[in-house]
C-alpha cells in the first residue's frame, strides 16, 4: 500500500489528482474505519495520502473577511484559542468530540469531509455561515458549508480536491451555543445536537439568528422557518416560540441510539434549551 | 504478492532517546511502538480511539497511539508509561496505594491522561480529572480510586499503602502484590510477548448466523501465499473437534465444521507470518456459503416446527432449571396485594479492556523427575511432546482439560501459564483463542500467536444472557411476602457455555434475599443462531433481580408501605430458611446492611421530595434494592487446592493457581495465607496460576476465590506452621521469623533458631503445607430443595438519580453500598470490586446493549464512562462467615446485582414510570413518559 506523506500543497493535489487517496489527517476516523473491515478480514485500504507534512495548514487566524480556520486545525486548537463569543458554540462541541485524545488528533475539516450525520462541526458550521476553501488542480474555490454537504457520508469535493480551510465570517456582537444529547458523559455519539447563534439589540430583540440540528437528518439543517419566526422577537420570549413545525424538516431515523420520534422531540427541546441558555447568557452580561 | 515489504525506517524520540525502528509508515503508532521498539507498555484495547487504552503523550499532549500513523509519529516527542518522569512516578505510587490499578490494563493509558492533565493543571478540580482521563475507558475500577489517586497527586499526599507486620495482614489495606509492574507497565498481557519467530494466527469468522459452507482449493491459496504457513479447517484437528464447560455438554467447534451456528464463529486458522495471515482478504477464500434461516431470539427459536439448532435438542431448550417451595396458589392466596410483570434483559458484553491475546508452543517432554535433577531431553519422540498455551484466562485448569481434549493429549501434556489478565468478569472462563493456537502450534511445530481485534473477541465470544421474565408476588396487609412465582427465558445462544449455570442460579436467587414462603421459579436455557451467552458476573442473578425487586416496588406501592421498610421487613435473617430450605446460621447480614444506608436513605428521600416540590427539569428520585448470591458453585464440588513452600534458602513461596483477573486475589489469599502461617505478605515469592507448578484452584468464577481458595490458602499457611511449630516443638501461639535461611521460633520466653539450608530437602523444599478446600453444600433435588451454596454475600443498595423530564436522559447521582463480605481481608480491594460492580450495574441499567452485528465496537457499545460515575458510599458489613477464612466470603458478583433494580426504583421514584426492559436508554424512558402522559 502507498503512502504519500508530501511536503508542498501542490505535490499533494498532483498526487490526489492522479491516485484514488484517503487523505489522512488526524486519523481519528481513517483508523476506526481500518479497524472495523480489518476485523472481518477486509484488510484492503486505498494508498494513503497524508496531508500533515504540509506546512501552513493549521492554525486560526483572524482575516479582513473573516476567521479562518486551516484544515489542519485540531479540536484541541480551537478549544484553546482566544476567539469572540460566536465561537462558543463550536468551541463547547471541541469538548465534546470523543475524549481528549482524539479532540488532540482530530481537525475540523476531517470532522466535516467526514461527513457523519452525528459530526458535532458540521451544525456548528452551518450555524456560523461557514465557507469551505477547496483546493484543486483547477485551482482554488469556496462554497458554503451547505453546499459542501450534499449528503449521508457524501460531499462536493472533486476527486482532485483537497479541504484547505474553513472560513467564517465575522459577526458582530453574536454569541453561540452547543447542545450535544448523548447516553454517557464522554466518549459519546451525539444522539441529537443544536447549534444557535444569536445577535439582539440593546432592546434584546433578535436581529440575527442562526440555528441548525445535527444527527436528525443525513446532513446537519439550519431550521430556516424557526429563524424567520425568531428575528423581532425579544430573546427572552424566544424558546416558547419553538413548536414542532419548525422541526419539520428534520428527517431522523431509529438506529441503536435513539428512536426517530424520540430525536425529534429531543431535538426540540435541545433548540428551546439553546435559546434559554443564550438569553440566560444575555440576561448575565446585562446583569 | 509480496508476503513480506521491505519497511522503511523511520526513527521516533520515545521518552527522550531516537530509537530507529523498520515500519510501515501507515502502522499506527500503537503498534510501532509494541511490536517494533518491544514498548508494550502501551495496550491496544480497540484499535480504533474508542477505549484509550493506548493512550500516550505526543509533544506532551495525550493522543491515542492507536490513531496515529507511525511516519506522523516521526519527529514529535513521544512519552510513554515506560518513562522516567517524576510525575509519571508520582502517579505510579498513588495509583498503587490507593488501589486505582485492578486488572492493570487500562492502567498505563490512565496514567499518561492523568500526567497530560496535571502536567498542565497542578491543582485540577474533581469534575476536570473527571474531563482529563474521560478519554480512557476502565471496566474494573468504577474509576473512583482512580480519581482519588489523582487528586492525592495532585495535593501533593505521600502514596502510602500499609506494610502489613506478621499476623496483621488480614483486614489491612496494603497494596496489590502484583500491582508494581501493572503501574509500571510491566505486567505480561497476553499480547505484550511471544517467543521470537512466532507464527500468527487470524480466524477467519462467519459473517452468517446459519449457514453451510464448503471449502474450495485451500492448498492453492496456501501456494499463492508463501507467508502462509498453513490454513486449518475442522479436518485439521487432531483431537475432539469441540469444547465446552460441562463435560457432557462439548457442543462448540474450535472450527466448525461446514455448518455455522452464529454469526462469528470460526471457520478456518490462517497461521504464517503476521503480513500473510492479515493480508489475505476473507473474499479471497474459496468459501461457499449456503445461507439458512436464522433462529434471531427466544421466541423464534421457541416456535413450532422451526429446525433446531442441535439435532439431539429438537425444542431448543438446552436446560429447564426449577424450584418449588410450599404451595404457591396458597401463597397469592394469603396475598392483600399481588404484583406481577414482564421483564427483558438484552445481550451485555464484558468488554474487558484486553481482548483475548496469547501464544501456543509444542514442546519436548521434559524429564524432570523430582529429585534427580536431571533436566535432559528425551530423544525425538513426539508421544510425549507437550503443548504449552501462555493466554490470559479465568481458569487455567478448565483451559488445560480443554486444549488436550482438542490436541488429542493427555492432560500432563499441557501446560497453562496464564498471562497477567486485562478483565474477565466471567468472558474469559470459556476457552477462545487457547485450543486455536494449541492445535496450530501442534501441527505446525512452530510457536504460534493470536491476538483478538476488538471486534473479533466481541463478536465471538460469551455474552450476559438475554432474558425474558414473568413474575408475580404477593405479600399480605403487613407487608409480608406471601408468594413468589417466575418464569424465565434466558437465550443462550448458539451453544451451551454456562447455560445450564444460569438456569440453575435463577431459580434458587429470584426471590431475593427475603423470607418467602410460596415460590415456584421456572427457567429455561435457549439455543438461538446468537452469540453464546455464557457467564458474566451474578449468572442471570442480576436479570432476576430486576424482576424481583421491581415486583418488590409494586407491593410496595400498592400496601402504602415504604419501600426500605418492605425491604426490611422481609430481609432474611440468621435462623431464617432460604426457599431452597437452607438455614442460615450465620453470615446473614442484610438486616445491618439495610440499616446501615437507613439514615441516608431517608435524607436522600426528603432532599428527593424538597427538589421535586420546586418542580424544576428534572426529577430527582431515589430507590433501593437487595441482593443475595451464593459464593461458589450451585450444588457442585468445586475444591480449590493451595501450596506453600519453604526452601533451604529461606524462600517462602505461595504456590496459587487462583487466576487473578484484576480483583486482586493474589494480594487476598496471600493476606490468608500469611496469617495463618504468621510471617508477613512482604516474606513471600508468589507464583500464580501456572499449572506445571500450581495445585489445581478451581475457576475464577462464583465469588469463589476468597472463600473457597482462602479457606484452602489459610489450611496451607495452618499445615505449614503446624510442621513448623513441630520442628520446633513449640506451642501454637509461637511467632515466627524468617531471615534468610534461619528461622526464629520463639514461643514465650523459649525461642529457638532452625537453620533450613541443614534439613533434608525434596528439590530444595525443605518444609511444604498444603491446603485444600471443598465447599459443603448438597444436591438440589427435582424441586430445588438443599444445600446449594456453604455462604452467601448480602447487600443493600440505594440509588439516587436525577431524571431530565424532557430529554428522558438520567444521571446517578450518589449509590449507597451496603455489602455483607463476612470479613474485609483487604478493605481498598473489597471496596474496588464494589465500585466497578456499581459501575457494570449503572451499565447494565442505562447504556449497554450488545446487539450482533451492529454494536460490535465500543463507540457503538456504551460502557460507564469517568463522567458517568455517581458518588458512591459504601458500608462494609462485617457479619462474620465461622466457615469462611477469617469470616470472609465473595464480593465480586454481589457486588453488582442490587445496583440496577436500584436505580430502576429510583427512576419509577423520580418520574414515577415502571420500567420493564434495560437499557433504560433516553429514548426508551422518554418514549415511557409519554406513554404514562398519554394515560393520564
Amino acid at each position: 500500500m502507498q503512502y504519500f506523506r508530501p511536503t508542498s500543497l501542490a505535490d499533494a493535489l498532483a498526487i490526489k489528482a492522479d491516485h484514488d487517496v484517503t487523505i489522512l489527517a488526524g486519523g481519528t476516523d481513517v483508523y476506526p474505519v481500518r479497524t472495523a473491515r480489518r476485523a472481518w478480514g477486509d484488510p484492503a485500504h486505498r494508498p494513503v495520502l497524508d496531508i500533515t507534512a504540509i506546512p501552513g495548514l493549521r492554525g486560526i487566524t483572524e482575516e479582513p473577511g473573516g476567521w479562518r480556520f486551516g484544515a489542519l486545525t485540531t479540536w484541541s486548537d480551537l478549544a484553546a484559542a482566544g476567539l469572540p463569543p460566536l465561537f462558543d458554540g463550536y468551541r463547547r462541541a471541541a469538548r465534546e468530540v470523543g475524549g481528549l485524545q482524539v479532540q488532540n488528533l482530530g481537525t475540523l475539516a476531517g470532522n466535516l469531509v467526514t461527513a457523519s450525520p452525528a459530526g458535532d462541526g458540521i451544525p456548528n458550521l452551518m450555524a456560523l455561515d461557514a465557507v469551505v476553501e477547496v483546493a484543486g488542480k483547477g485551482g482554488t474555490r469556496t462554497l458554503p458549508v451547505q453546499a459542501f454537504s450534499t449528503g449521508y457520508r457524501s460531499t462536493a469535493l472533486a476527486a482532485d480536491e483537497i479541504v484547505t480551510a474553513l472560513i467564517v465570517p465575522k459577526l458582530h456582537g453574536a454569541r453561540s451555543t452547543f447542545l450535544k444529547l448523548g447516553a454517557r458523559k464522554y466518549l459519546v455519539i451525539s444522539i441529537a445536537m443544536v447549534a444557535a447563534i444569536v445577535v439582539t439589540n440593546e432592546a434584546g430583540t433578535i436581529t440575527a439568528v442562526r440555528i441548525a440540528v445535527g444527527a436528525c437528518s443525513a446532513v446537519a439543517q439550519r431550521l430556516t422557518a424557526l429563524e424567520a419566526a425568531l428575528l423581532g422577537q425579544p430573546l427572552g420570549q424566544a424558546a416558547g416560540l419553538v413548536t414542532a413545525g419548525h422541526l419539520a424538516d428534520l428527517a431522523p431515523i431509529d438506529d441503536v441510539r435513539a428512536s426517530a420520534a424520540y430525536r425529534l422531540a429531543a431535538a426540540e427541546s435541545l433548540v428551546r434549551d439553546a435559546l434559554t441558555d443564550l438569553a440566560a447568557t444575555a440576561a448575565r452580561r446585562a446583569a | 504478492m509480496l508476503d513480506r515489504p521491505v519497511l522503511p525506517t523511520v526513527t521516533l524520540t520515545v521518552n527522550g532517546t531516537d530509537r530507529m525502528v523498520a515500519a510501515d509508515p501507515f502502522a499506527s503508532l500503537a503498534d510501532t511502538l509494541r511490536e517494533g521498539l518491544g514498548l508494550t507498555g502501551t495496550k491496544i484495547g480497540c484499535d480504533a480511539g474508542d477505549c484509550g487504552a493506548c493512550t500516550v503523550l505526543m509533544d506532551g499532549a495525550q493522543v491515542c497511539a492507536c490513531l496515529v500513523a507511525t511516519a506522523q509519529a516521526e519527529g514529535r516527542a513521544i512519552t510513554t508509561i515506560e518513562a522516567e518522569d517524576p510525575l509519571v512516578d508520582r502517579l505510579r505510587a498513588a495509583f498503587l496505594a490507593a488501589g486505582a490499578a485492578q486488572c492493570g490494563i487500562c492502567t498505563p493509558g490512565m496514567i499518561m491522561a492523568a500526567a497530560d492533565l496535571l502536567a498542565h493543571k497542578a491543582a485540577p478540580t474533581r469534575r476536570e480529572i473527571e474531563d482529563g482521563i474521560g478519554g480512557v475507558l476502565c471496566r474494573c475500577t468504577g474509576y473512583i480510586k482512580i480519581v482519588e489517586a489523582i487528586e492525592a497527586v495532585a495535593r501533593g499526599a505521600n502514596a502510602f499503602a500499609p506494610v502489613a507486620e506478621a499476623g496483621a495482614a488480614v483486614g489491612a489495606r496494603i497494596a496489590r502484590a502484583d500491582g508494581l509492574p501493572k503501574v509500571q507497565g510491566t505486567d505480561r498481557f497476553g499480547a505484550d510477548f511471544a517467543p521470537e519467530g512466532a507464527l500468527w494466527m487470524r480466524a477467519v469468522r462467519s459473517p452468517h448466523a446459519r449457514a453451510r459452507f464448503t471449502l474450495g482449493d485451500l492448498s492453492a491459496v496456501k501456494a499463492a501465499h508463501p507467508g502462509l504457513e498453513a490454513i486449518l479447517t475442522a479436518a485439521d484437528i487432531p483431537g475432539a473437534n469441540s469444547f465446552g464447560i460441562f463435560p457432557t455438554i462439548k457442543d462448540q467447534p474450535v472450527l466448525a465444521p461446514g455448518l455455522v451456528r452464529y454469526r462469528g464463529e470460526a471457520i478456518l486458522a490462517l497461521v504464517g507470518t503476521r503480513e500473510a495471515v492479515e493480508g489475505l482478504a476473507d473474499a479471497a477464500l474459496p468459501i461457499t456459503w449456503e445461507v439458512e434461516p436464522a433462529l434471531i431470539g427466544v421466541d423464534a427459536a421457541l416456535a413450532e416446527g422451526v429446525t433446531p439448532l442441535h439435532a439431539n435438542i429438537p425444542d431448543n431448550v438446552l436446560t429447564r432449571g426449577y424450584l418449588e417451595t410450599g404451595d404457591i396458589a396458597e401463597g397469592h392466596r394469603l396475598g392483600t396485594a399481588t404484583a406481577e410483570g414482564r421483564f427483558r434483559t438484552g445481550f451485555v458484553e464484558h468488554a474487558y479492556i484486553e481482548p483475548e491475546a496469547g501464544y501456543a508452543v509444542r514442546t519436548k517432554a521434559i524429564s524432570s523427575e523430582a529429585g534427580t535433577g536431571s533436566r535432559e531431553e528425551i530423544a525425538w519422540d513426539d508421544s510425549s511432546d507437550r503443548i504449552e498455551v501462555t493466554a490470559c484466562t479465568q481458569a487455567a485448569v478448565m483451559d488445560q482439560e480443554e486444549v488436550a481434549r482438542v490436541v488429542g493429549v493427555s492432560m500432563a501434556q499441557v501446560r497453562i501459564i496464564p498471562t497477567a489478565c486485562g478483565g474477565g468478569f466471567g468472558g474469559k472462563l470459556d476457552v477462545s483463542i487457547q485450543p486455536l493456537i494449541a492445535v496450530a502450534a501442534w501441527l505446525t511445530r512452530k510457536p504460534v500467536r493470536i491476538v483478538y481485534s476488538r471486534t473479533e473477541s466481541m463478536a465471538s465470544t460469551t455474552k450476559r444472557h438475554p432474558s425474558q421474565i414473568q413474575a408475580r408476588m404477593s405479600a399480605d396487609a403487613a407487608g409480608r411476602f406471601t408468594a413468589y412465582e417466575m418464569t424465565g427465558d434466558f437465550n443462550t445462544g448458539a451453544y451451551a457455555s454456562w447455560g445450564p449455570t444460569v438456569a440453575n442460579r435463577v431459580p434458587v436467587h429470584a426471590t431475593g434475599p427475603y423470607k418467602v414462603p410460596h415460590v415456584r421459579n421456572a427457567t429455561r436455557a435457549v439455543h438461538t443462531n446468537e452469540v453464546p451467552a455464557g457467564a458474566f458476573r451474578g449468572f442471570g442473578v442480576p436479570q432476576a433481580a430486576l424482576a424481583g425487586e421491581t415486583l418488590i416496588d409494586d407491593l410496595a406501592e400498592r400496601l402504602g408501605i415504604d419501600r426500605w421498610a418492605i425491604r426490611r421487613i422481609n430481609a432474611i435473617d440468621h435462623g431464617d430458611r432460604t426457599p431452597t430450605g437452607q438455614i442460615l446460621y450465620a453470615s446473614a447480614g442484610l438486616p445491618q446492611c439495610l440499616d446501615s444506608v437507613k439514615a441516608d436513605y431517608d435524607r436522600l428521600m426528603a432532599g428527593a421530595a424538597a427538589h421535586n416540590a420546586m418542580g424544576g427539569r428534572t426529577a430527582r428520585g431515589v430507590g433501593v434494592a437487595c441482593m443475595w448470591y451464593g459464593c461458589g458453585n450451585t450444588s457442585m464440588s468445586n475444591p480449590s487446592k493451595m501450596r506453600i513452600t519453604l526452601a533451604r534458602d529461606g524462600r517462602l513461596t505461595f504456590l496459587n493457581g487462583a487466576v487473578d483477573i484484576g480483583q486482586g486475589s493474589s494480594t487476598v489469599l496471600l493476606q490468608i495465607a500469611a496469617d495463618a502461617l504468621g510471617l508477613p505478605t512482604a516474606a513471600f515469592d508468589f507464583i500464580v496460576g501456572d499449572t506445571d507448578r500450581t495445585p489445581d484452584a478451581g475457576k475464577t468464577s462464583a465469588s469463589r476465590q476468597t472463600f473457597v481458595s482462602g479457606n484452602a490458602a489459610k489450611l496451607a499457611g495452618r499445615d505449614l506452621r503446624a510442621k513448623i511449630l513441630a520442628l520446633a516443638n513449640a506451642g501454637p501461639s509461637a511467632r515466627l521469623a524468617l531471615d534468610g535461611h534461619r528461622l526464629t521460633v520463639e514461643d514465650g520466653e523459649a525461642s529457638r533458631v532452625i537453620d533450613l539450608s541443614v534439613l533434608a530437602s525434596e528439590a530444595d523444599i525443605v518444609l511444604a503445607g498444603e491446603g485444600e478446600y471443598d465447599p459443603p453444600t448438597t444436591a438440589l433435588d427435582a424441586k430445588g430443595q438443599g444445600i446449594p451454596y456453604a455462604t452467601y454475600g448480602f447487600a443493600a443498595q440505594v440509588a439516587e438519580v436525577e431524571v431530565d423530564r424532557l430529554l428522558g436522559t438520567v444521571k446517578v447521582t450518589r449509590i449507597l453500598a451496603a455489602h455483607d463480605v463476612g470479613r474485609a481481608i483487604n478493605p481498598t480491594l473489597t471496596e474496588g470490586q464494589i465500585h466497578g460492580g456499581i459501575a457494570q450495574g449503572l451499565g447494565l441499567a442505562l447504556m449497554e446493549e450488545y446487539l450482533p452485528g451492529r454494536t460490535e465496537n465500543l463507540h457503538d457499545y456504551l460502557i460507564p464512562t469517568a463522567g458517568d460515575m455517581p458518588e458512591i458510599t459504601i458500608h462494609l458489613i462485617e457479619d462474620t462467615e465461622p466457615e469462611g477464612p477469617f469470616g470472609a466470603k465473595g464480593v465480586g458478583e454481589p457486588a453488582l446485582v442490587a445496583t440496577a433494580p436500584a436505580i430502576l426504583g429510583a427512576i419509577r421514584h423520580a418520574v414515577g414510570v415502571r420500567m420493564t426492559e434495560v437499557p433504560v436508554l433516553p429514548h426508551r424512558l422518554w418514549a415511557a413518559m409519554q406513554g404514562r402522559e398519554a394515560a393520564e
